[in-house]
């Protein structure tokens, strides 16, 4: 009978073995810019997004077990691939995620595909990724710059700003950002009356602005990033720009950037963005929780950080599904063949080319007088549908599109 | 060039840099087994081009503030010629030493007509001229670089793609510019040039055509550090706008800085000392700038004449 009792509890012991799923580790590291430019993008808020990610989908699977490093490229493409090369070959690093700075994330993505791990992008802006140079490992998650461009332009032409004018950064970047948001507004009914082009890094944009000023076009439109974007900002409010009736456009800012800016220097500034914190309940009780874990109550996430939450949550799903992480293409396989759905996107897709999809949203900085609480930058001025957001699949020149 | 402190010890035995070399070889040897190689390869690159900056620095006494656009530039064209061209391995570095000879003729036979600050400006304008080139130009991807660049197979035969076979490689090319340099400082040449850094118009005096002397140093400056920037673009299939921004052009200073300028050892541990700073504190997050800055302190205020000028001149011999 002892004898018996024990043969039945050893079944059952076996039985609960069995009945746990099989255990599984994952490890994830963050590469961000984390004391530099794009350090407010995405930077620590975005390893703090990648926490919460952790922290909900263990609490469901707790079968699942997820390691999390972190490192700062230094806006160095160099630094970014050794670093993400030793990773891959010592730490056994299974995803990277984040990368703000396109010249990193197409270096990493490249790495990726050689090792066969998984890359999920989200801070970088660069439409290539799923372009021409897309590869079977990388999804990109939050925006690029075919989404922003042509999300600005179409948006603001339909709500009647047909006139626009280019303050353009003189290199690659900007003269894309100038061709593709151009196209799109002359597509749309709209004319580009003029454009200036204006050194990378300048301090001095007056003569620029003056220009945009006297050409009495309704939209100036910003084809620049960063320290650019934010100097003519500033020099704009200082000439009354738009107070005299003009509206900037900004083809790259970030709420981050608003936050810096101040309502006041801000204000009327026209932008695309594909998540905002204030948009619905699920997205503050998100911030909230965010704000906690980043030790940071006046900070507001972007919508990189929140791509970095969104990303890793339905990465570690689709690990789940193919039972491990260790094969990246694999891993990206099954995320492109489950629909995405968590709080902050809602229901999505992630296409063959490997762009996710989603609505995106034509945001206007309010005034400071309209603003009710800290963090209360936009008001919603149209919704971009998911289908409309983004480069349409064949435009792409992406080889796994077409095969 | 008075106020930057060189090693005053000048043993008449250099059985020490033998020692030391023997020691140094040995240790990249075998480094690989418990140093990632990935790093060390990087390391190695740019230790290379920081020794091809310390012969101008350290030996001919001009501070070039613009080294970023050889070693950018030959990074760049050894990219394209070995992506795009479908050049080899060791062809497509020639070619972007090549194009650092060139850029290294140019600007030096410019630069060297002024001296002191007026020098380190001039290197420095023609530098950013070029790195605003780089930013427009087409072949180099502006802000993207390029990326996957093949390595290929030296000489047809042996295949990079192997990390061991690429780690041999790199050390080669690292150890023979390395003697290289060791043989030009320690040749009439190099005595010439140390002659010119301690009084010029006395070497002019003596009949030497200093001119000459200082375009020489400077076009094999430029050149070597070309082959250093060649390399790292097989070795981490990358070359980006990184290498030929004017902030390269400040780190190489600071590597042969922390190292020793002057010394023959000094410039390759100083580089192992900032790329080791840059890639393994990249892990502690937004700490990495205070670090670094806090280890750039120390290091002048208590090694002023760099790591291995300091333990020189406390063993009283030659490095």
């Amino acid at each position: 009978m002892k004898r018996l009792v024990g043969l039945a509890a050893l079944t059952a012991a076996l039985m609960c073995g069995t009945a746990q799923a099989q255990q599984i580790t994952v490890k994830i590291g963050v590469m961000s810019d984390m004391s530099s430019l794009y350090a407010d993008i995405g930077g620590p808020g975005s390893t703090a997004a990648a926490k919460l990610a952790i922290a909900d989908f263990t609490k469901a699977n707790p079968n699942v077990k997820v390691e999390l490093l972190s490192a700062d490229h230094q806006n160095k493409a160099d630094v970014g691939s050794s670093v993400v090369n030793q990773w891959f070959d010592v730490e056994k690093v299974d995803v990277v995620v984040d990368v703000p700075n396109s010249g990193v994330a197409l270096a990493v993505s490249e790495i990726a595909r050689v090792k066969n791990k998984a890359f999920i992008v989200s801070g970088a802006a660069a439409s290539d990724l799923t372009g021409g140079k897309c590869n079977a490992n990388t999804v990109h998650w939050t925006y690029d710059t075919w989404m922003l461009a042509n999300g600005t332009a179409k948006a603001l032409v339909k709500t009647g700003g047909d006139t626009w004018f280019f303050l353009t950064a003189d290199y690659a970047f900007g003269h894309a950002l100038e061709r593709d948001s151009g196209a799109a507004v002359e597509a749309s009914g709209g004319k580009v009356i003029n454009k200036v082009r204006h050194p990378l890094n300048t301090n001095d944009f007056s003569s620029f602005l003056l220009q945009a000023q006297a050409s009495k076009a309704k939209i100036i439109g910003l084809a620049n990033a960063g320290g650019d974007t934010i100097n003519s900002i500033k020099q704009g409010a200082e000439f009354g720009i738009v107070r005299g009736g003009q509206k900037f456009a900004g083809l790259l800012v970030f709420a981050s950037d608003v936050n810096a800016l101040g309502l006041n220097t801000a204000q009327g500034l026209t932008l695309t963005e594909s998540w905002y914190w204030d948009l619905n309940d699920a997205n503050r009780a998100w911030t909230k929780r965010w704000q906690a874990e980043r030790a940071a109550a006046g900070k507001f996430p972007t919508m990189v950080q929140a791509g970095v939450y969104a990303g890793v949550t339905h990465y570690l799903k689709a690990v789940v599904a193919a039972k491990g992480a260790s094969d990246g293409k694999a891993v990206i396989a099954e995320m492109k063949k489950m629909p995405t759905d968590d709080p902050l996107f809602g229901k999505g897709a992630v296409r063959a080319d490997g762009r996710k999809v989603h609505d995106a949203y034509l945001l206007e900085v309010k005034k400071p007088a309209e603003s009710k609480y800290p963090g209360d930058f936009y008001h919603l001025r149209a919704t971009i549908p998911a289908a409309e957001a983004f480069r349409p699949l064949k435009d792409g020149n992406c080889p796994l599109a077409s095969g | 060039m008075a106020d930057i402190a060189l090693p005053s010890v000048e043993a008449k035995s250099s059985r020490s840099e033998v020692i030391a070399f023997v020691l140094m070889v040995g240790f990249f040897i075998v480094a690989p087994a418990f140093i990632y190689p990935v790093f060390l390869m990087k390391a190695l690159c740019f230790a290379l081009f920081a020794c091809a900056f310390n012969l101008l620095i350290g030996y001919g006494g001009l501070l070039s503030f613009g080294h970023a656009l050889y070693f950018g530039w030959a990074s760049y064209l050894t990219a394209h010629s070995a992506k795009v061209w479908g050049f080899p391995p060791e062809l497509a570095i020639l070619t972007g030493a090549a194009t650092a000879a060139l850029f290294g003729l140019v600007a030096g036979s410019l630069a060297i007509r002024r001296q002191g600050i007026y020098f380190a400006m001039i290197t420095l304008a023609l530098a950013q001229m070029m790195f605003f080139f780089a930013l427009q130009a087409k072949f180099t991807g502006g802000e993207d670089g390029i990326q996957a660049v093949p390595r290929g197979y030296l000489f047809g035969l042996v295949n990079l793609n192997d990390q061991t076979n690429m780690y041999i490689t790199t050390l080669v090319i690292f150890l023979a510019g390395f003697l290289l340099i060791y043989r030009i400082i320690n040749s009439p040449f190099g005595e010439v040039l140390k002659a010119i850094r301690e009084n010029e118009a006395r070497a002019i005096s003596l009949g030497y055509k200093t001119e000459r002397y200082k375009l020489m140093a400077f076009v094999l400056s430029a050149t070597l550090a070309g082959v250093a920037g060649g390399t790292k673009a097989i070795v981490l299939q990358i070359a980006s706008l990184t290498d030929v921004n004017w902030p390269m052009s400040g780190e190489v200073v600071l590597m042969a800085l922390v190292g020793g300028l002057g010394t023959v050892f000094g410039p390759v541990v100083g580089a192992f000392v900032i790329i080791a700073m840059q890639n393994y504190l990249a892990q502690v997050g937004q700490w990495v700038t205070v670090i670094q800055g806090v280890v750039f302190v120390v290091c002048v205020l208590l090694f002023r004449r760099g790591i291995i000028g300091e333990l020189a001149n406390l063993l009283r011999i030659r490095l």
